[in-house]
């Protein structure tokens, strides 16, 4: 029988990887690629004095699908829901965004994390009804309530109806400062994202999550408020992926509902997941990069490109059910972010 | 209004012809199909393909369509979907959703994006008057009439057919019934292989009612979805009550304003999964 | 030794990383009752499981009717005669008595168990076969299980510990049934927690005691005092 066990990373009290390295020489090469990575970083914050501004428009798009991606393995990885909806929040994120900075005056680079968190908080109703569903009928359940966001905002003529509308409070900056600070935001938003998700995992939450991932009633039994918990996943996973679209419609300066809601930014998020491994931090890393190239160099092939994609997610979940970051994982034992609590005897 | 109501009535059974096969095989082996909707479509394009070439009736090419879909989904699901079941809903949602752009992709650049349909000839003109002025189409009231043989035709396998029992018993215990000696994968094929048969009719039938284009396929995935969870889960003629409510409940939005059909539809499928979660008319198990 | 028809030497099964079965040795004749007893963990039902099916074990390890069937799969060890009540009845919820029953059938070999003698056998679930399984009390569940199993004719019938959660007089009354269906050479396995009950209803008994077998014997020849301490192990 051939049976395709769980996508879900292991966890805990795992035993030790078929290539045996040493504790000590495995430590140092991760605080070599915390430094290389601090070390990238500061180079990267230097970019709009040297770099093109091509090149910063194409990191602000990586950085929006990077934290999509991220915040959707948050919530499909280590909160047990899979959601095809999460476009929703991407769409609100982005709405809030431009009204913060259009109707209230409001800085929109201040407008990109402030937009996030008013639009991540309408996930608290949203749970009420998107939690009545289970499994795969909660996944197809948040794509009707993106749906239902989507129509909304395509009857409501405030902010352009079907057509969209543009973000005006950017008019009065110039291009250079514009592009700058924007890259600048969206870099800042990368890397707390991800120390935020890395933080998570780490700590005794994170530990509780897994523990309901892999069984809920056992976790309940031992004191995990396992309703508050799956609540507090979906929210922090909402307010992401707002800031995400809050993010991108800044960049790209005009929204409609067909873009901001569109179920593509899912099925990109899945993709990036897939490919990079489901439940890893570096997962979603490696899928964006690898997303990302294929896009520039294929997207041109239009439908051949996106049928491309969609067989390669077939493949990878049907033969690399770790994602090819989990698969070189196992083999070399790589870890960039250590969420396992290894037991060594 | 009356007319609202039974052209509602007559829509609402063609969703219901979407939604039986995403009711029979949630059913069967908690697998959520998300390419549901683009296998309807693909259906419909299939049969448009054939009627270039061979000068039949819709309806005959939809009787035609039946065995291969059925082999179709025989093959899907025991050499695919099969190993993608388990605790885990995502492998399968993820090889779905992966069907779904692969189909929508293949048939955009095969067909074009351009809305095509069905020539249903005189079926589609006729129609059947009923006192009062009031005139119901032939075709719609035909699909009314198959979706309804087709509801009550699955209902009968599942309660009274040896399949049926095989069915449910996988579907509540699969380790036990292998025990008893079913072929676990065997019978899940099947399920699939009847869904897609039930779909392949559906794609037709859309196909002679209205115009079909290949990105049409999620939002009939919503509809079945829809239908299923507004008439509970667990039988088929809630399924197909389901989808009369929700094809009364777009009719009813359609009538106020073309754009607002979908929108209601969405809207009252989510006060029921707020008020009455397990819907109107759920099988306990 | 020839003539048996289970046999099984030295064996082992993991549940994952775990041991579960150290070693077994064990026998069944034609037409035997045999008991298997032994506190919670010690491997009964592992051991069951590993004769039908449910737990992968090598092939040589289990020898039933002269062939060797380890780790074939649980359909394919039905339809050689072998049948298991398993461990809390786990009927579906689906269905209903008389549909439990039927699917039980679904690998029949040939022989006398059928429904008309089912419901001769326990009356009560011909009263009650529209029902749906669940709404019997737990004693009817369990003829319903065992009704189940005797569907497909079995050469050989393992129950897994069917006094689980029964009333003493429920277990009387299932026991009670017994030698019917063994009057046409049925042999039985049975796991039982109740000692007194395995003793009465067996001709010979092993106890196991942390995957490994600790005592066999004829279950009237055993002492209190043996038994005891093989089943907590000294």
């Amino acid at each position: 029988m051939n049976t395709i066990s769980s996508l879900r990373p292991e966890h805990s009290l795992t035993t030790e990887p078929s290539v045996s390295i040493c504790a000590p020489a495995a430590r140092a090469a991760r605080h070599a690629a915390w430094v290389a990575t601090g070390l990238a970083v500061a180079v990267a914050a230097s970019l709009p004095w040297w770099g093109e501004s091509s090149w910063m428009r194409e990191f602000v798009e990586i950085a929006c699908y990077l934290i999509f991606a991220m915040m959707w393995n948050l919530l499909a990885g280590y909160g047990g829901m899979v959601s095809i909806g999460q476009q929703a929040f991407f769409g609100l994120g982005g709405y809030a965004m431009l009204a913060l900075g259009n109707f209230a005056g409001v800085n929109p680079f201040i407008a990109v994390p402030l937009g996030a968190i008013a639009a991540g908080l309408i996930a608290v109703p949203v749970s009420y009804v998107a939690f009545r569903l289970q499994g795969g009928y909660f996944a197809i359940g948040t794509w009707v309530i993106a749906e239902v966001f989507r129509l909304s905002f395509a009857n409501l003529s405030v902010v352009g109806g079907g057509s969209g509308t543009t973000l005006t409070a950017l008019r009065g900056i110039d291009k250079a400062t514009r592009e700058g600070v924007t890259y600048w935001t969206a870099l800042v938003c990368v890397v707390a994202s991800i120390t935020l998700v890395y933080l998570f995992l780490r700590s005794k939450r994170g530990l509780a999550l897994l523990a309901i991932r892999d069984n809920e009633v056992a976790a309940e039994s031992h004191g995990i408020d396992v309703r508050g918990m799956k609540l507090a996943v979906y929210v922090v996973a909402a307010i992401g992926a707002a800031l995400a679209g809050a993010l991108y419609f800044l960049g790209n300066l005009r929204i409609s509902p067909d873009a901001a809601f569109s179920v593509n930014w899912t099925a990109f998020a899945i993709f990036m997941v897939v490919i990079g491994g489901i439940g890893r931090i570096e997962g979603p890393i490696v899928g964006a990069i690898i997303f990302w190239a294929l896009n520039k160099f294929f997207s041109d092939y239009g439908t051949w490109y996106l049928l491309g994609l969609g067989l390669l997610a077939i493949l990878v979940t049907i033969f690399f059910k770790q994602g090819l970051w989990g698969w070189a994982q196992r083999r070399y034992a790589w870890t960039l972010f250590p969420t396992q609590r290894r037991l060594k005897l | 209004m009356i007319d609202t109501l039974l052209q509602g009535l007559l829509l609402g059974s063609l969703y219901a012809l979407f939604a039986l096969g995403l009711s029979l095989m949630f059913g069967v082996m908690r697998l959520t199909n998300v390419a549901h909707g683009d296998f309807v479509v693909l259906a419909a394009f299939a049969a448009i393909a054939i009627t270039t070439v061979l000068p039949w009736h819709p309806l005959t090419i939809g009787v035609v369509l039946l065995p291969p879909a059925f082999g179709f989904g025989y093959a899907l699901q025991r050499f695919v979907l099969n190993g993608t079941l388990g605790k885990d809903p995502l492998p399968s949602m993820v090889v779905t959703f992966g069907l779904s752009i692969v189909i929508q992709n293949a048939l955009l650049q095969l067909f074009s994006a351009d809305p095509r349909s069905l020539d249903a000839g005189t079926l589609a003109t006729e129609s059947v008057q009923l006192g009062d002025g009031i005139a119901l189409g032939t075709l719609p009231l035909v699909i009314a009439v198959v979706s309804l043989a087709c509801t009550a035709a699955l209902q009968m396998l599942f309660d009274r057919t040896a399949l049926g029992r095989a069915f449910r018993a996988v579907s509540d215990d699969r380790q036990i019934a292998e025990l008893m000696g079913l072929d676990a994968s065997k019978i899940y094929a099947l399920a699939t292989a009847i869904a897609c048969a039930l779909i392949a009719l559906a794609g037709v039938l859309q196909g002679m009612r209205t115009t079909v284009s290949p990105s049409d396929g999620p939002l009939l995935l919503l509809f079945a979805f829809e239908a299923v969870i507004i008439g509970g889960m667990g039988s088929f003629w809630g399924t197909f009550v389901g989808a009369l409510i929700l094809g009364v409940v777009q009719q009813i939005g359609f009538y106020f304003d073309p754009g607002w059909g979908i929108w209601f539809g969405h809207l009252v499928f989510l006060v029921v999964l707020v008020v009455r979660p397990q819907g109107l008319f759920p099988r306990t198990r | 030794m020839s003539g048996a028809l289970i046999q099984t030497r030295s064996l082992v099964a993991r549940y994952g990383d775990a041991q579960a079965l150290f070693g077994i040795d064990f026998e069944l004749h034609a037409g035997e009752v045999v008991a298997i007893i032994g506190a919670n963990g010690a491997g009964k039902s592992t051991f069951l499981k590993a004769l039908t099916g449910m737990v992968g074990v090598p092939r040589e390890a289990v020898r039933y009717g002269g062939e060797d069937i380890g780790g074939l799969r649980p359909g394919a060890i039905v339809r050689r005669g072998l049948t298991m009540v398993p461990e809390g009845r786990r009927l579906f919820p689906s269905l209903s008595v008389e549909e439990n029953l039927l699917i039980g059938g679904f690998a029949r070999r040939s022989g006398p168990w059928n429904l008309v003698r089912l419901y001769a056998l326990f009356p009560i679930l011909k009263e009650k076969r529209r029902l749906p399984a669940m709404q019997l009390s737990g004693g009817q569940q369990q003829m319903v299980a065992i009704g189940r199993a005797l569907m497909s004719n079995p050469q050989v019938l393992l129950c897994d510990e069917i006094s689980l959660g029964l009333a003493p007089i429920v277990i009387k009354e299932i026991y009670d049934a017994m030698p019917a269906t063994t009057a046409e050479g049925m042999s039985v396995v049975i796991v039982e927690q109740d000692v007194s009950v395995a003793q009465r209803v067996s001709q010979r008994l092993y106890c196991f005691q942390e995957g490994r077998v600790a005592l066999a014997g004829d279950s009237n020849a055993l002492t209190r005092a043996q038994i005891s301490a093989a089943y907590f192990g000294d």
